[in-house]
């Protein structure tokens, strides 16, 4: 099985440190990751609010690049990337003239047979990843999955689309405690990060107040937009929200790295807006993983009080 | 030799528009066997069947084919005629050329050969039909209800006011099914329990009833009129005659801290229970999952303040046997619960519920004593939003369907709430008001006007709880078009209803159809409502979709219509076309060599195996037999049979050999 | 072979495809003549011998279809059928009979529309084959 590595623009520039950490990772459990040859732009976002062809010309050229280098799967983990990839491998799946008519467009015989995978399922697959964790993550954590890593989910076919749950699995195997929280896959405002920056800084906000208000240490990202606008516009949510916000936005990468022991350079931590330097302590004598979160999280199954069911029978002839 | 008859009808200009049917009539009269060929105008109609009568009795006819529109339309007709001129009526075959010919095809030669090749067709299946005679089979006249809901209540006390034996069937201790555990029904806002209750105690005291409570249907056989039922009467674990209902078992159970089914969960109940107080029967069941002497072997407090010594700690399930010649399947719906909606935290915080718990918290016999107050800490909620449509006609969800009830109850609930909590602020989201119905949208009106329900049109997109409030992000489409937040106390989910689980079990036990959500399909969507395609089952309630009180009554009534019907008469009349085993004369018997694959193939049980004895009562030969009454006449045997000694009576190797030898022109050359 | 028109035989059961050509006729929809039909009451009735006497008999294609799996009249004849079909194809093989000459199909009463595009593909692509040529052979070899 040969996995390919898709980088994509951010992680050559605002996401140095997820690229950083991600191969960082992949050299200590010992992954080959060799990026796709010759690969070029995925075209989000702007592509395919233009042209059809060339949202899913762009995309198809990356995959039948990485099919002729003989990969059987690609790791995409900019997740508007993915997003992207696997949206045109799901179309041009789905319909063989398409299929055919894009092969003409990029010169190439794009057949299909290489997968497209997220960081999440790469992690997922390191087996017993427990076991590798020299340094327990032992942090309260708000897993932020982002729009697009989840949906549309009949074509990622990933995860649940409205309380996914991957993430947290994956934070937990690290010693890490996910809180319970309602904006994991809220909009960031990543669409409007150059033209409206004044609507990110309300969206990402709310969504960085909530994992305040539940206790998290830190939030956990898998897509360079999410990061750049958490991290990279905190002057701008702070402003708009009146007040200072602490709380470090760390990759998921990073995390993991961390678990494992890695320097924090390797990882890339030093290049945060918002210092993730807390992190980097060691652990205070906070609740381990498995304490309950802020949220009533008992089961709704839990009867209210006393019942009537068992009463007496009399009532019952009286009725009758 | 044969003399075959062959009338050919234009059907109006139905056929004869398009087919050229003096020249069909011309070329059949050329057909071997043929003694007699003719057009008309219409010959479904009098004059029309009077022409193949006289037919039939002056030129001496051996067989008719009356070329005109489907069997499925005519062939009974043409059949009565044949036989009122004293020709056998399994000696006459429709040739289809309407359907298959005529409307399908433009007007032509290829069309009016194409008519004729299929006259040819029937001709020679015609001349191999053999006379048969009509099976007559007995009626049992005893209908089986399965479901003791309010539709199976109807059907049982309407085919039991008709006369005739009920066998009622219901899975859980007590029936009353849903409807008992409703608070109030729309659009009346009566107590769903005051008008319930009395038909339930009617059941129980009916003459020609027996129920069956805590009981399912192990397994169904037989067909129409003589079906054979196996009833699975699970154990109570006590003796139901020795039991009074005196309740002492219920109020000593050490063992009470277990969520009601009846309270869907919001009130608890003792291990040795009566679901509700006014339960028939009113007999206790112990719950064996957890009680605690069967899951530690020691207690029987039970047993000991039983006055009558009742309780049987080593009851077994009983199987009952009972013969019956018509069901109604009435086992109802359920709703959408458990981890569907995680968007909206339902089974995670508690104070979001769907419309039964609202139901149950808003009954004067529920966990609340009809107060509503919030699952979480008993307060009364100040604010609350219903959702309509949680997961119906949400294709994304993969149920495409609307719901039909949750409309109405929402704003039932609404009114309820807004009754019981005079400055509470109820909320409802919704994608449309579906209130057909009469009173429906009047009701629906009042909510709104009267008692001052917001009615917002959007849908809901997430719930989450923030600092003891549930916060309902949706958005309001109408008006003001923007995005909603409305902190709530309590969220109510007007969750899909589905179908019961466990009915694509049921329906394979009965071998009746089900569309893809498991409701059980009706024989024909407008004009055959309440019955299935396996005769002599049908169908009430909301089994079928889902469905509200007056309409499950009114399925019911008509579902027991059609079994007063059925058992209006003693006997059935079935077409003889079953299977037979070839039986000859010594040495050979039968040239059935006993292999009995055709049993294996049977999916009726009706082959069974005959010893052929000499006169000696020496064994000379065990070969298959069928028994005409459990045959069905599917013909998977024959294809099965490895020494065609299987055949099926009106669609035997002979005929469909014939068949397809005439239709490819070979016929004349080797018939 | 610019005129060949096909002669297909099509074995359909009573309760589903019959009842669904029907419909089609109730709602005119129009398709290809070349194909007759042949009742039976299931298609676990069929004997596929059958499909070769119509070979030996010069048909040139030829039509299977029944209920939709689990919707069957007679609960599992349609699944006999199946089964009968998977083995048989192996033998239409063996016999040098192009497989693609049957059309194996479900269609239910309520598809009236599917019957007529069944019909009209099966009888394209028919025309498509040319005509079946194999039929004396196949009457030396005794499948009469």
């Amino acid at each position: 099985m040969k996995t390919g590595f898709y980088p994509g623009c951010s992680m050559k520039g605002s996401a140095r440190e997820y690229s950083e950490s991600l191969l960082a990772l992949a050299r200590e459990i010992g992954r080959e990751l060799p990026e796709v040859p010759d690969w070029n732009c995925c075209g989000a976002t702007a592509a395919h609010n233009l042209d059809r062809d060339l949202a899913l010309a762009l995309p198809a050229r990356i995959l039948a690049a990485a099919e002729k280098a003989g990969m059987d799967e690609v790791l995409v983990p900019c997740a508007a990337c993915y997003s992207r990839l696997k949206v045109t491998r799901h179309e041009l799946l789905a319909d063989d003239s398409l299929r055919q008519r894009i092969s003409g467009l990029v010169e190439a015989d794009y057949r299909g047979s290489a997968g497209v995978l997220n960081i999440i399922e790469w992690l997922g697959r390191v087996p017993d990843l427990e076991k590798l964790v020299k340094k327990p993550f032992q942090r309260k954590v708000a897993c932020y999955y982002g729009c697009l890593l989840v949906r549309p989910a009949g074509v990622v076919k990933f995860d649940r689309p409205e309380d996914p749950q991957s993430m947290d699995l994956l934070m937990k195997k690290i010693g890490a405690d996910p809180i319970d929280w309602a904006f994991k896959t809220e909009c960031c405002g990543a669409g409007f990060s150059v033209s409206r920056t004044d609507l990110v800084a309300r969206l990402s906000g709310q969504i960085l107040d909530d994992a305040v208000s539940r206790g998290a240490e830190a939030v956990v990202v898998a897509c360079p937009m999410c990061h750049l606008n958490l991290d990279l516009r905190r002057p701008n949510i702070e402003k708009r929200a009146g007040k200072k916000f602490h709380l470090p936005v760390i990759y998921i990468t990073q995390a993991v790295g961390m678990a494992l022991g890695l320097k924090p350079k390797q990882l890339g931590l030093q290049r945060h807006k918002v210092s993730p330097s807390a992190l980097l302590a060691p652990a205070s004598a906070k609740p381990p993983a498995g304490s309950k979160s802020a949220s009533g999280d008992s089961p709704a199954s839990a009867p209210l009080s006393g019942s009537s069911a068992g009463a007496p029978a009399s009532t019952a002839s009286k009725v009758n | 030799m044969a003399r075959i008859g062959v009338f050919i009808c234009h059907c109006g200009e139905n056929i004869s528009a398009t087919v050229d049917v003096m020249k069909v009539a011309a070329e059949a009269a050329k057909i071997p066997g043929v003694a007699h060929s003719v057009e008309y105008k219409y010959m479904c109609s009098d004059p029309g069947q009077q022409l193949v009568k006289n037919a039939i009795r002056e030129k001496g006819l051996t067989g008719v084919v009356v070329a005109a529109c489907s069997p499925r339309m005519h062939e009974p007709t043409f059949r009565r005629a044949c036989a009122e001129a004293g020709l056998n009526p399994f000696l006459c075959e429709m040739a289809n050329i309407r359907e298959h010919c005529s409307w399908v095809h433009e007007k032509g030669d290829a069309t009016t050969d194409k008519a004729i090749d299929i006259v040819r067709t029937l001709v020679a299946k015609v001349k191999k039909n053999k006379a048969l005679q009509p099976i007559k089979v007995p009626v049992t006249k005893v209908a089986m209800v399965i479901g003791g809901g309010i539709a199976g209540i109807q059907a049982s006390l309407d085919i039991a006011n008709a006369g005739h034996q009920v066998i009622l069937v219901e899975k859980e201790p007590s029936i009353g099914g849903h409807m008992s555990q409703l608070s109030e029904t729309f659009p009346t806002l009566d107590c769903s329990q005051c008008i319930l209750t009395p038909r339930m105690v009617e059941v129980a005291q009916h003459l020609n009833i027996t129920l069956f409570s805590y009981a399912e249907l192990e397994s169904l056989d037989g067909f129409i009129g003589n079906f054979k039922a196996r009833i699975r009467k699970k154990a109570r674990s006590l003796d139901e005659k020795l039991c009074t209902g005196c309740g002492l078992c219920t109020q000593k159970c050490p063992s009470r801290r277990i969520p009601s089914e009846f309270d869907a969960g919001l009130g608890l109940r003792p291990a040795i229970y009566v679901p509700f107080p006014q339960a028939v029967p009113n007999k206790p069941v112990i719950d064996r999952e957890h009680c605690t002497y069967y899951r530690t072997g020691k207690c029987r407090l039970c047993e000991k303040v039983c006055p009558t010594q009742a309780i049987r700690f080593d009851q077994q399930d009983e199987i009952v046997e009972a013969d019956v010649g018509a069901v109604v399947l009435a086992t109802g719906f359920d709703i959408k619960h458990g981890d569907f909606f995680p968007e909206y935290g339902y089974g995670k915080y508690r104070d979001v519920i769907d419309g039964l718990q609202f139901e149950r918290l808003a009954s004067a016999s529920g966990p609340t004593l009809g107060e509503i107050r919030r699952p979480s800490d008993g307060r009364v909620p100040e604010t609350v939003v219903f959702v309509a449509c949680a997961g119906s006609r949400d294709p994304a969800k993969g149920i495409e369907y609307c719901s039909k009830i949750c409309c109405m109850y929402t704003a039932k609930h609404a009114m309820l709430y807004k009754h019981k909590v005079h400055h509470g602020k109820p909320y409802v989201f919704y994608m449309d008001i579906r209130a057909g119905g009469k009173m429906y949208e009047e009701f629906v009106r009042r909510a709104m006007e009267e008692d001052g329900v917001q009615y917002v049109r959007g849908r809901v997109s997430r719930i989450f709880e923030r600092g003891g409030k549930l916060v309902v992000k949706g958005v309001d489409t109408l008006l003001a078009a923007r995005p909603l937040e409305i902190e709530a106390d309590l969220v109510v989910l007007a969750t899909a209803g589905i179908a019961q689980p466990g009915a694509e079990e049921l329906a394979q036990k009965l071998h009746v159809s089900y569309d893809a959500h498991k409701f059980y399909a009706e024989a024909h969507p407008k004009l055959r409502p309440v019955e299935t395609n396996t005769a002599g089952i049908f169908l009430a309630g909301a089994c079928q979709a889902p469905k509200d009180i007056p309409e499950s009554v009114a399925q019911a009534s008509g579902a027991a219509a059609k079994v007063a019907a059925l058992f209006s008469q003693s006997e059935l009349v079935r077409e003889p076309l079953i299977a037979v085993v070839d039986r000859q004369a010594p040495p050979v018997y039968s040239s059935c060599v006993g292999c009995f694959l055709c049993q294996s193939a049977c999916p009726y049980q009706a082959i069974e195996k005959e010893e052929i004895r000499g006169r000696d009562g020496q064994l000379l030969k065990t070969v298959a037999k069928v028994n005409p009454g459990l045959c069905q006449g599917c013909g998977t045997c024959v294809a099965f049979c490895r020494t065609k000694s299987i055949d099926i009576q009106g669609f035997s190797h002979e005929q469909v050999h014939a068949e397809v030898l005439a239709l490819l022109n070979r016929g004349e050359r080797d018939a | 072979m610019p005129d060949f028109e096909p002669k297909i035989v099509a074995f359909v059961c009573n309760w589903c495809t019959y009842a669904g050509a029907d419909l089609t006729g109730t709602s005119r929809m129009k398709y290809s003549p070349q194909v007759a039909i042949i009742r039976f009451p299931c298609t676990g009735r069929i004997d596929f011998m059958l499909l070769l006497k119509a070979f030996a008999s010069g048909a040139d294609g030829i039509i299977v279809s029944g209920c939709h799996p689990n919707d069957c009249h007679y609960s599992s004849g349609n699944f006999h059928a199946r089964r009968r079909w998977i083995v048989f194809r192996g033998l239409l093989d063996f016999l040098g009979i192009d497989v693609r000459r049957v059309q194996f199909s479900w269609v239910s009463a309520a598809e009236g529309a599917k019957w007529a595009q069944l019909v009209n593909e099966t009888a394209e692509h028919i025309r498509g084959l040319g005509p079946f040529t194999g039929y004396q052979r196949l009457r030396g070899l005794g499948v009469e």
